[in-house]
């Protein structure tokens, strides 16, 4: 059927996990199986090779950008070069909202990281093809939390909670 | 202290741990500070724990203690703690777990908040982790939401309808009215959406397909107003106008326009220009362009614009770029059998690519190539394949002998042409070879008859160069077995004779016979080409008869049973040896036992030599015998 993307993979080129989000219900222990086979099998790419690689039953689309891989698997029938764009516009949105983006953002604010995500994809598929509409949400998302939590701390620093 | 420092606190903790064992203690430590805080009223520090616990499991560290947090979490009032709590939602839970479902009522709640992005939230989990049971409880309230909010919402029903419909496929009908009038908005994301939401119904249900093929008027007119659009700030990717949204409406005409007259002339005109003005020099227009070729070739097109489609693919064999190299040969790869002639015209720039440094894009050069192969191409082509071999992954090289066999049995332009190419992928990549190529090339030449003099002289020479490759020496060996006189004889036509003595074959045979490289069916040819010789040469039948017996008490089971029954050849039946007391028929591979084609197995019964038939001159039918030797005074096929 019509399921683009299978899950989407963030790992260091020491094979550290980032950030991972799937979008097909996958039991944990296979999701622990098919993360360490896809790292040994991405990381033992030589630099000027291909982005697309044929893995199990899956494509997969992956670009390195600095120390982190970006992971995509995909559908058989699916438009690689269109992922590898999907994969791009997500680096920019991370870029953008850390302001050069490095791995140490991406480790110290996963949280945030997935937010972005979460924001920008839903079910493996584009919500928005605007990059300005979806980091205005993030930036709303983001003023509404901090609305929300502030009041909290308030209170506790003048010992009143 | 700011709460998210606390997190970015044990992170970095985590991280100074030296060892792994160090690494599980902080951990170990943490998780218990995270339960204890659990377990407590809530005291403000509920997210931060969360977020913490999340961040270990992403370690791969257990979490389930985190479940029932998430979904306290989520049912707070508060926009961090619910932003956090679904985050966890859709890491920890899934639709296996029973705690899912206690989220349900939550999410509802959530989906008519007042703020959107609570709406989101909610939106984003269920269609990440809702189980069918909930997507059937909660579909009517996105149905809601996609007729009646904004169109930030709107975006996010359409995409969470795609889920519910994937779990529950029956409740595409609900959907189907709203996603139609979907299509109307201007707004990309919504758009989008729609188009994405369509075509899952679509796919499945022909019902559903056949009623939205009459929107393609409308798919045409928002395609034709993004290619013919000026430059849109906002949506522009690269020169091209929202090509996400370009891509995913030329994927949903592909849908309709399958199969259907109609519909694909419709398209027809939009897909040409499609293809003649997308810019190709970046990523994003060489996508937009292949979804359209992928769309061309699937539908019901004219011939140009199939043509048309083709050669977008061969100018995108020539890209510097090596991933559209790629691409463009897994598309030639699914037309080369409908479209073979448009395809075979790029076949030189697609042999070009045998020479990619890229494993991935060597195997579809090769696919391609196998299937291009034909009677008029296959001199030529087969020179490439056969380059290629030399020098090609050890991954592909099975396949690729495999391939080369299968075009040469094709297509041989002669036979002559058909051993030197076996001979060479042996030479080349012997040990890479099926199991039948040495029967199969036995066959061969056996049958071709003129050639049986140029054969021997050509594997002579091999086996007397190299004796490691065992399909190599094991047809050598029977070919010198079978075909020794004429190498003795010393004159050929089709090569140049070398001067062979009979100690010189002797020698060769032997060497192999010693050679630790030869495995035991390997000796089992050449012993049995020494034996064959023995009705052959002259001058040197003491000497076979001594390797004979030598062997009469070899290690190796198999080889010492044959070297007894040939033993027994020279003594009880040496007057049968000349006449042959079994013919050399042509089929004799038919004849032959398993185990002298080199398979292994247990040793068959001499029964060869029970059914020889004492007595001269009478050479009794070649079916009933074994056909062990090659007799030379006796006529073939008797």
């Amino acid at each position: 059927m019509v399921i683009t993307m299978r899950f989407m993979l963030l790992f260091s080129r020491q094979g550290k996990l980032r950030l991972q989000k799937w979008y097909t219900a996958t039991a944990e222990r296979d999701k622990k199986k098919m993360v360490r086979e896809l790292m040994q099998v991405v990381l033992a790419r030589k630099p000027k090779m291909c982005s697309f690689l044929e893995w199990r039953d899956l494509k997969i689309v992956y670009k390195r950008y600095a120390s982190l891989y970006f992971c995509c698997a995909v559908e058989e029938q699916d438009n690689e070069l269109i992922t590898l764009e999907v994969i791009h516009r997500f680096v920019e949105l991370l870029d953008k909202y850390f302001g050069s983006v490095c791995e140490l953002d991406i480790i110290f604010n996963f949280e945030k990281a997935y937010f972005i995500l979460d924001e920008f994809l839903m079910g493996g598929e584009i919500q928005d093809t605007s990059k300005k509409s979806v980091l205005k949400a993030i930036e709303q998302a983001d003023l509404l939390q901090e609305e929300d939590e502030s009041p909290r701390s308030v209170l506790e620093e003048m010992g009143l909670a | 202290m700011s709460p998210s420092v606390r997190l970015q606190e044990m992170i970095r903790v985590i991280r100074g741990a030296r060892t792994q064992g160090e690494e599980r203690g902080v951990i170990q430590r943490e998780c218990a500070a995270i339960r204890a805080q659990f377990r407590q009223a809530d005291n403000g520090t509920r997210s931060h724990n969360l977020a913490k616990l999340l961040y270990v499991h992403m370690l791969g560290y257990p979490a389930h203690f985190g479940q029932m947090e998430c979904v306290r979490l989520i049912a707070s009032p508060r926009y961090n703690e619910k932003r956090v709590g679904y985050l966890g939602a859709m890491m920890l839970l899934d639709e296996k777990q029973d705690a899912s479902l206690l989220i349900t009522n939550s999410i509802k709640n959530d989906l008519s908040h007042n703020s959107q992005y609570v709406q989101s939230l909610a939106l984003c989990t269920l269609a990440c982790m809702g189980s069918a049971e909930m997507c059937r409880d909660l579909a009517p309230e996105i149905d809601r939401l996609l007729r009646a909010s904004n169109s930030y919402i709107k975006k996010k029903a359409a995409l969470c309808a795609v889920h519910i419909v994937r779990k529950v496929p029956d409740l595409g009908e609900l959907f189907t009215p709203a996603a139609r009038s979907l299509l109307c908005e201007k707004n990309h994301g919504v758009l989008h959406g729609a188009v994405v939401l369509i075509t899952e119904l679509c796919e499945r249900n022909p019902d559903t397909l056949e009623q939205f093929r009459k929107v393609v008027p409308e798919l045409v007119q928002i395609m034709k107003g993004l290619v013919m659009s000026g430059y849109s700030p906002e949506h522009n990717v690269a020169g091209i106008s929202d090509p996400f949204l370009q891509v995913r409406i030329l994927r949903l005409l592909r849908i309709l326009g399958r199969n259907n007259d109609t519909a694909s002339d419709a398209m027809n005109d939009l897909l040409a220009q499609v293809a003649t003005n997308t810019d190709s020099s970046k990523t994003a227009g060489s996508a937009v362009l292949y979804e359209t070729v992928l769309t061309v070739m699937d539908i019901k097109s004219e011939s140009g614009l199939r043509v048309l489609a083709v050669n977008i693919l061969g100018r995108f064999l020539l890209n510097n770029d090596r991933n559209i190299r790629y691409i463009s040969m897994t598309s030639l790869q699914k037309i080369v059998q409908t479209d073979h002639n448009a395809v075979q015209r790029h076949r030189g720039t697609i042999v070009d690519c045998l020479k990619d440094q890229d494993a991935s894009v060597k195997r579809r050069a090769l696919e391609l190539s196998l299937a291009l192969v034909s009677a008029v191409n296959i001199r030529s082509l087969m020179k490439e394949l056969l380059l290629f071999l030399s020098s090609c992954p050890p991954e592909l090289r099975a396949h690729t002998t495999s391939g080369i066999f299968n075009a040469a049995e094709r297509y041989a332009p002669s036979q002559r042409w058909h051993i030197d190419t076996i001979l060479h992928v042996l030479t080349t990549a012997g040990g890479d070879v099926r199991d039948e190529t040495v029967p199969n090339l036995i066959q061969l030449i056996t049958t071709a008859t003129e050639l049986h003099c140029y054969t021997v002289h050509k594997l002579y020479r091999a086996l007397i160069t190299d004796i490691s490759v065992q399909s190599l020496v094991q047809v050598a060996c029977w070919c010198i077995g079978e075909y020794g006189d004429l190498l003795l004889r010393g004159e050929c036509e089709e090569t140049e004779p070398v001067q062979v003595t009979e100690d010189d074959v002797l020698d060769a045979l032997e060497t192999v016979l010693q050679s630790h490289m030869s495995s035991p069916a390997t000796r089992g040819f050449a012993l049995t080409a020494t034996m064959k010789l023995s009705t052959r040469i002259t001058h040197n039948v003491d000497r076979i008869r001594s390797i004979v017996s030598i062997y009469g008490s070899c290690i190796d089971v198999e080889l010492q049973q044959r070297a007894v029954e040939y033993n027994a050849l020279f003594k009880k039946y040496d007057h049968m040896r000349y006449r042959g007391s079994v013919c050399g028929a042509p089929s004799v591979i038919a004849k032959l036992p398993e185990y002298l084609l080199g398979g292994s197995g247990e040793p068959v019964p001499s029964s060869g030599l029970s059914h020889t038939v004492p007595g001269p001159a009478t050479s009794t039918s070649g079916g009933d015998l074994l056909d062990l030797l090659g007799g030379l005074d006796v006529s073939p096929g008797e």
